[in-house]
This record gives structure tokens, C-alpha cells and sequence, in this order.
């Protein structure tokens, strides 16, 4: 799927852009995407390594088992196939949470350290296992209580009612999300390949 | 209620911190050793990340920079705004599963012209805040642990996508009109 989406992109792109004669800014739009993407990188790395240090703290505590644990009964019907009381529902709770939260920088780390406890139980497989398409979904559709980059935009362009938009927000990644999880229910159950 | 949550946002990242900090002395562990182990994980999977990054968000600088985008948008206008879609919102609905940064500049734009009390900026609003950027998600989350075959989640993700698009318009006119 991913193959076919990005080389429809770039092909699209390019034909477009010799009809429409844009292939100047065509050159400087991709290698200034090159740029981005180090950029980018580079803004995650830090908040990354920060965050997987504190994981590491958590770990050894004891406290991302406690949160396995309290996670269980809904883990259950979200990643039935991963054992309970496994610290990747730990991790992916650390997740969640950061989203819930509003801490876009901070989902993203967490996020890709239960990817790579996930890809553990995968057996290091190329191919997504049940557990990682749910995990992705939920995270592509956003959790969010508090959308702290739209309330810090409001609030810098004088709004009067900034948190007016919390409850709508609310409503509508409910509706994502639930959408999200069913979707890829239905898809997991009628895919012809049963993979882990 | 600003104050409140902007006080909650503020404080739970360093209050976690001491929290988990203390908690783990408390459990005996060597903290300063364990939490640099667990930071050096940090750059090898930036640098595992990167490719992958180069290669979407050149993919998605190539179908905007072409013009292919406004292209799409000519063709789904039309019919968006005969159910009722504001034409305005139209190419934030497209923009927001591919780029972030992007969606947010629509936003900022959206913003400053209606300003951030109009129905359409509060709509723009909703709408950036109700979900995530699906493509920068699943790059990133799959590039880290070397998955090619991502199966049905980019399909699941969009599906997801334009379900809080519609959800967003809905709940809005339900409460702002």
C-alpha cells in the first residue's frame, strides 16, 4: 500500500507539474523536503532520547507494569492477542496518556518505544502484526482532551472564547477514533492472510 | 478554565518526572546510569526514522509544489460543497493526513482572515485538533521498527480521517450556528 501511495504521489506530481510548466519549483519543493525531513529528525531526537531515558526510569521502577495492569480489562478487547500484563501495554499507555494530554512531542517517543516492544513480540517480522494496525490507527486518529497547539494558536490570534472549541474537538476525535477502531476491526477480521 | 488547563498542560511533564525519578530511587535503581541507557536509544532511531521521512515528505512536497493538489481539490470541491461542506474548510480536510505543519499554516491562515471566533474558525479549529497527521504517524511508528508491509492501516487511518472530518462539521453546526 505504501509503495503504491508514494510512487502514485511522485508520478502524479511530476506530470501535473509538466502541464502546468512548475518544474522550477517542483526542483526546489523536493530538495528543500530533504531538509525538512533532517529538521525534523533532528527536532525529534532530543525530545526522543529524553523521553526514552525517563522510559527506562519507569521501567525499572516498577511502574510501567502497574500501568499494564491497570490497562488490562480495555487492552484485552483492543490487542487481544498480547499477552496480559505484558510491558508493551505499559508503554502504550505511557502513550495514550501524552496524548490525552495534549504532548504531541512527547506521544511520538513513547509511541515508538511500544512499537519496538511490539515488533518484539512480532518476532522482528516485516510485516505489521494485528497488535501494531490498532496501535497505528488509534494513534493516526488522535486521542486528544486538550489540543494544546490549537488553544496556544487561539489564544495568540485575541480569541475571546479559546476553549470554546474543546468540546467540539472532543466529539469529533470521539467519532475518529471510534471509526478508527472499527474499521480496522473489521479489516483484521477479514483479511484473507492471518498474520501474528 | 483556560488558566486551569493551561496549568495542567504546564506542570505534567516535569511533575511525571520528579515523580518517576523519585520512584525509582525509592525501588533502589541507579538513576542517572539507567536513564542515559535509555537515552542513547534516542539517536539510532532518529536515524533509522530519517529515510523514510525524506522519502514521504518529498513524495508530499512533489504533489503540492506540482499544483497536483489544488487539481484534487477542484474535483471534490464541487461536490463537498453541494452537501453542505464550507468551501473554505475544503483544502484543510485534504492537507490535514498528509502534513502537519501544513494543515497548521491553513489553520493560522483560516484564523487571521475569519478570525478565531467565526464559525469558520472555530470549525478550522475543531477540525486541526480532532486528529493526526495519518502519513507522519505511520512513517515515522513503521520506519522505527522496519515494517514494509504496513497492511490496512494507512486505509483504517483515512477512513478515520474523514469520518472526524464530516464529525467536525457536524458537531460545529450542531453548536456554533
Amino acid at each position: 500500500m505504501l509503495n503504491f501511495i508514494w510512487a502514485t504521489m511522485v508520478i502524479t506530481g511530476f506530470v501535473v507539474a509538466v502541464i502546468n510548466g512548475r518544474m522550477t519549483e517542483l526542483s526546489t519543493a523536493i530538495l528543500e523536503s530533504g531538509e525538512e525531513s533532517v529538521m525534523t529528525v533532528l527536532k525529534l531526537i532530543g525530545p526522543m532520547s529524553l523521553w526514552l531515558g525517563i522510559m527506562k526510569l519507569a521501567e525499572e521502577a516498577g511502574l510501567v507494569n502497574i500501568l499494564a495492569r491497570l490497562f488490562k480489562p480495555l487492552a484485552k478487547f483492543l490487542f487481544p492477542k498480547i499477552p496480559a500484563d505484558h510491558p508493551v501495554l505499559g508503554a502504550i499507555m505511557m502513550n495514550f496518556s501524552a496524548n490525552l494530554l495534549g504532548l504531541g512531542n512527547s506521544a511520538t517517543p513513547l509511541g515508538i518505544k511500544a512499537m519496538h516492544q511490539l515488533q518484539e513480540l512480532n518476532q522482528n517480522s516485516r510485516t505489521a502484526s494485528d497488535a501494531m494496525c490498532t496501535f497505528l490507527v488509534i494513534n493516526t486518529s488522535s486521542l486528544t482532551l486538550i489540543p494544546t497547539t490549537i488553544l496556544a494558536l487561539r489564544v495568540s490570534a485575541n480569541s475571546n472564547e479559546v476553549t470554546a472549541i474543546i468540546g467540539t474537538t472532543l466529539f469529533a476525535t470521539c467519532c475518529s477514533t471510534i471509526a478508527g477502531i472499527l474499521v480496522n476491526k473489521v479489516l483484521l477480521k477479514f483479511e484473507l492472510n492471518n498474520y501474528g | 478554565m483556560v488558566n486551569i488547563i493551561n496549568l495542567i498542560s504546564q506542570s505534567a511533564i516535569p511533575a511525571l518526572i520528579v515523580f518517576i525519578i523519585l520512584l525509582a530511587l525509592y525501588k533502589d535503581v541507579d538513576v542517572y546510569d539507567v536513564f542515559t541507557t535509555g537515552a542513547m536509544e534516542g539517536v539510532s532511531i532518529g536515524i533509522k526514522i530519517l529515510p523514510c521521512l525524506i522519502a514521504m515528505l518529498m513524495a508530499i512536497s512533489v504533489f503540492r509544489s506540482s499544483g497536483a493538489l489544488d487539481l484534487l481539490l477542484g474535483l471534490v470541491a464541487a461536490p463537498l460543497q453541494k452537501i453542505g461542506v464550507p468551501k473554505e474548510i475544503i483544502p484543510l480536510g485534504l492537507i490535514r493526513p498528509l502534513s502537519g505543519t501544513g494543515s497548521l499554516g491553513l489553520v493560522a491562515d483560516i484564523i487571521n482572515r475569519f478570525g478565531p471566533d467565526s464559525f469558520i474558525g472555530k470549525l478550522a479549529s475543531t477540525m486541526q485538533g480532532s486528529t493526526e497527521t495519518t502519513f507522519y504517524v505511520a512513517t515515522v511508528y513503521f520506519g522505527a521498527v522496519k515494517i514494509k508491509n504496513t497492511r490496512h492501516t494507512i486505509l483504517a487511518g483515512l477512513i478515520a480521517d474523514i469520518v472526524g472530518f464530516f464529525a467536525a462539521i457536524f458537531i460545529c453546526q450542531l453548536v456554533f450556528n
